[in-house]
């Protein structure tokens, strides 16, 4: 199936305004079910919390940001971990009935392949360091406390689409 | 009221984890089907090329929004019972423009990585990498950062609070704003470009 999937020409995507009422049936689902929303930066935090405590348990203890991570079932079965587990099955499943599926490196058309790798890993790593001192990134925050109409939710969606625009004029090479 | 069942013990942690891996899915399948897992179509947003993440995340806010505000007023869900993040006004604000610098440069936020990952793409592999590389730094430096994390917190605060109005008031005014931020969505999109 998969291979079959590899070789057929990709659907186009959803429209985005249903694909939107979509993920915002899940997330209600999430509120009404679980009584809390989504979130993506979490589970990075768990399993971080989850290897510091494998290495050095009582530096793990110590630290007030992963010790957090450390109670109940432990940081491996976090709501947040398993949930964003569920997610890379859900895009997954997504792009293979969708023909979607193929192994590349996205990337704009004057940027190397390894540029492009060094600044999605760079990317990634300055949006854990904001995501940590937001208490959560474009999915608890954005989303979740967005519908909730949280302040702080507000003010971390205003920050962050306020610092994309300021940027994207400099990083135009990266993309066009 | 008889929701939210995990809050009101209708089940226990087996259950949420269970629940939790089926709302996943249901999470990623809808990111995925949407494109979101395209660092070029993220990155489009910041260019007005392709304005599908505000589409997307903006009509998900709103859907949810209103399913919450009208099941609690017609007595299904507790909305007082529903986790609402607390508000720590400049580590979030600092936490937004770093994170905003990031996406930019990396075209795909946390949740969006993670499907782009899954899909075949080695860009999102690396941005994983990076997040979590960047979360565990910020988490081993946070006793130095601890302060700065509890600055100004303002508990649980919503905007009908701040702007006070009723929460039916606000919710409107968010489908308002939501309205003509389609519109206009819609105008930039449909623009004619230089060499495109």
């Amino acid at each position: 199936m998969i291979s079959a999937s590899l070789r057929a020409s990709p659907r186009p995507y959803a429209n985005p305004y249903v694909a939107g009422v979509a993920l915002g049936l899940v997330l209600l689902t999430a509120f009404v079910v679980m009584g809390r929303g989504l979130g993506a930066s979490g589970a990075f935090a768990s399993s971080a919390a989850g290897v510091v405590s494998a290495a050095a348990p009582e530096a793990a203890r110590a630290n007030p940001y992963f010790a957090r991570y450390l109670g109940g079932d432990g940081p491996w079965l976090d709501w947040l971990l398993i949930e964003i587990v569920g997610v890379g099955i859900g895009g997954f499943l997504s792009a293979l009935v969708a023909h979607r599926l193929h192994l590349d490196i996205e990337r704009g058309p004057r940027l190397s392949r390894n540029a492009r790798l060094l600044t999605a890993f760079g990317g990634g790593a300055v949006m854990g360091l904001g995501a940590v001192l937001a208490r959560g990134c474009t999915s608890g925050q954005a989303l979740t406390g967005g519908a909730l109409l949280s302040v702080g939710s507000w003010l971390f969606v205003a920050g962050a689409f306020g610092a994309a625009y300021l940027v994207a004029p400099l990083l135009r090479r990266l993309w066009t | 009221m008889t929701a939210p069942y995990f809050e009101l013990g209708y089940f226990g942690t087996r259950g949420a984890l269970v629940a939790a891996l089926v709302i996943g899915i249901a999470f990623g399948w809808c990111l995925e089907s949407a494109g979101m897992g395209s660092a070029r179509k993220l990155a489009g947003q910041f260019y007005l090329t392709d304005l599908t993440v505000f589409k997307v995340m903006f009509s998900a806010v709103v859907t949810a929004m209103l399913g919450l505000f009208w099941l609690g007023r017609i007595g299904v869900l507790d909305i007082s019972r529903v986790y609402v993040p607390e508000t720590y006004l400049v580590p979030q604000l600092v936490g937004g423009l770093l994170f905003g610098v990031g996406f930019a440069l990396g075209g795909l936020c946390p949740g969006t990585s993670c499907v782009a990952a899954a899909t075949g793409r080695l860009d999102g592999v690396a941005l994983v990498f990076g997040m979590w590389c960047g979360v565990l730094g910020t988490g081993l430096l946070f006793p130095a950062l601890a302060r700065f994390y509890e600055r100004t917190p303002r508990g649980v605060l919503t905007l009908p609070q701040v702007a006070h109005v009723p929460y039916g008031v606000a919710v409107f005014l968010v489908v308002l704003a939501a309205l003509v931020g389609f519109m206009s969505a819609e105008r930039i999109e449909a623009r004619p470009r230089i060499g495109a």
